[in-house]
């Protein structure tokens, strides 16, 4: 299942409504004012706020349960290596892995790609060997693929998007072909919505023998994420943007490709024997994980899943078109705005990307500031993107599962605030 | 609203309207290209200076927000007819207008004196500077020895043409 459009539009789960007014009393952040204003909180794709459940979590574990984990002979440590291996389980679930021991714990996204960079691609990558990548990705999609390109001279190729902000997959057997090592996409764009058709990609990047990397920091918060049925290789994802800690990010990668990886960080926890020539390796996924990990943060993400799935991640998908379908339709109203992406609610996560004709981004951003609303403005760490649009910045108000349809509205009377402080007609 | 009254003032909306400058030079004596990575803010600028050591004439491309186009508007508007020392000397002010130090008293700043509401938005003063660094490193690049009197700034880059 890919983000799953059949749940989004309840016609096979039949499910009730997100209780946003309920979840909102899980968030105490959500209680503050800014600047005198109630916060609206809409840069949920930099970071979401936290559940009590998660603060309260890692709380316990510093109060109650804290110790190094792994080797240790004393409950304490027994306690916090159950408490860190059983969030992993817990990820390896809610991702539908083939193994738990395929899930590895990083600090990012970010870490998790530049983990496949280093300990995947320097063994398979070679030079005129060919990585595809899309326009759409966020640069830590496409940086570490640049370093590997000027170490090793393999060739970076890349699939456009059409005017809609759809991937061009008709030209996808034109940038694919047996020199295709890995094709490495994101699984919803950030600065777009775009939810991109993985399955679809990774079938033909698989017909070339090549592997697929998806990025799935925008993907995982979105809705209902099975990494099989994606039929990916390897699926990164930040669990901050998703309710959990940050500082913690997650590696999926099939049993299978891990088993032929070598480490990337060398220290302790990562080894099975030391000598002072050489060392051997620890078995998947601890070969990974080198150094003391973050412990309370894997315990938080634990619990952070644990509160996906009491929502429902159906339900936050249909939750989230019912938001595309209502801020669309009002941010169409405003013709001095242009509005970035897909134009079909089902087909983007909810998120808008946007630029008033007179207005540059960073104004809308400090305007809307002053009236309680927290956006982002910027290039989103996607400046090929940008350049591609055709423009130095856009803002972007993204939503979660705490943001209902009145806080479209709050956008949209502070989107009419914005061309007042600045003199334009409405 | 009161803070937003005092960044959007009139008069910076206006120069963001309509920027001074925005003539091309004939050979300018100097072309250089500031950039704020953290917004992805750009500004070409372009100075002719004559044998007095005079700027005759400052262009300038600007591409960013309201504040970094006003705050480069009111540099040409400013320095068009000012000694490179004169110059640096007011560059040095705004600086410092910046950081939070009040205006030198006695003297008129013109315009430049609305962009002072920009320093109660810590994350828009970088924006007001991108002109002056700017300007800064097209100093530098027409005469070497001015050089010792600019600063470098971790935040803005510039490329020399």
């Amino acid at each position: 299942m890919t983000i799953d459009t059949e749940a989004a539009t309840g016609a096979s789960s039949g499910s009730a409504e997100l209780d946003v007014a309920r979840i909102r009393a899980d968030f105490p952040i959500l209680q503050r004012q800014v600047h005198g204003k109630p916060l609206v909180y809409l840069d949920n794709s930099a970071t979401t706020q936290r559940p009590d459940a998660v603060i309260d979590a890692m709380s316990n574990f510093y109060r109650t349960s804290n110790a190094n984990v792994h080797r240790g002979v004393h409950l304490l440590s027994e306690e916090a290596t159950d408490a860190y291996e059983g969030a992993r389980a817990k990820v390896a679930a809610f991702l539908n892995a083939d193994s738990t021991q395929s899930v590895i714990f990083t600090r990012n996204t970010t870490e998790s790609i530049n983990l496949v960079a280093h300990a995947w691609a320097r063994r398979h990558v070679r030079k005129d060997d060919e990585i595809l990548l899309t326009v759409m990705e966020h640069h830590s999609n496409l940086v570490p693929w640049q370093l590997l390109a000027q170490e090793r001279g393999c060739k970076l190729r890349f699939l456009d998007i059409d005017e809609a902000g759809h991937l061009q997959l008709e030209n996808l057997n034109e940038v694919l072909n047996e020199h295709t090592r890995l094709v490495a996409l994101t699984h919803v764009s950030n600065a777009l919505g775009t939810v991109n058709a993985i399955p679809t990609i990774a079938c033909a990047a698989h017909s070339v023998g090549a592997k697929v990397l998806v990025d799935g920091a925008q993907g995982v918060p979105h809705g209902p994420v099975d990494v099989q049925a994606l039929d990916c290789d390897f699926y990164a994802y930040s669990p901050h943007k998703a309710l959990g800690p940050l500082g913690i990010g997650v590696l999926w990668a099939r049993r299978d490709v891990l088993e032929e990886m070598d480490p990337f960080l060398g220290g302790g926890e990562m080894i099975r024997d030391v000598t002072l020539e050489r060392s051997t390796w620890a078995a998947v996924p601890h070969k990974f994980e080198a150094g003391t990990p973050s412990v309370a943060d894997a315990v938080g993400l634990g619990a952070s899943i644990d509160y996906l799935e009491g929502v429902g991640t159906a339900q936050i998908r249909q939750h989230e078109v019912k938001i595309n379908e209502y801020l669309l339709g009002r941010l169409r109203e405003l013709p001095w705005l242009t509005v970035y992406g897909p134009q079909d609610p089902r087909d983007r996560c909810s998120l808008a990307s946007f630029n008033d004709n007179q207005i540059h981004a960073h104004d809308l951003g400090t305007i809307l500031d002053q009236h309680g609303l927290a956006i982002r403005a910027g290039h989103h760490c996607a400046k090929p993107l940008m350049r591609r649009l055709g423009v130095m910045a856009t803002a972007r108000a993204s939503f979660y599962i705490y943001n209902d349809l009145d806080e479209v509205d709050r956008l949209v009377e502070a989107l009419f605030e914005a061309r007042k402080v600045f003199g334009l007609a409405t | 609203m009161q803070g937003l009254d005092d960044l959007y003032r009139e008069v910076i909306l206006d120069h963001y309207r309509t920027p001074h400058g925005s003539d091309a030079l004939e050979n300018p004596a100097v072309k250089v290209e500031g950039f704020n990575p953290l917004c992805g803010d750009e500004l070409v600028m372009e100075m002719s200076v004559d044998a007095d050591g005079r700027i005759t004439a400052l262009h300038i491309e600007p591409n960013g927000c309201s504040i970094s186009v006003a705050s480069a508007s009111m540099l040409v508007q400013q320095l068009s007819g000012k000694t490179l020392q004169e110059a640096i000397a007011l560059k040095d002010i705004f600086k410092a207008v910046m950081r939070g130090e009040s205006w030198p008293a006695g003297q008129d700043f013109g315009d430049l004196e609305a962009l002072e509401g920009v320093k109660n938005f810590p994350v828009r003063v970088k924006c007001a500077l991108l002109a002056w660094m700017t300007l800064e490193q097209a100093l530098a690049q027409y005469d070497p020895e001015l050089a010792g009197q600019v600063e470098a700034d971790d935040d803005i880059e510039v490329k020399t043409h």
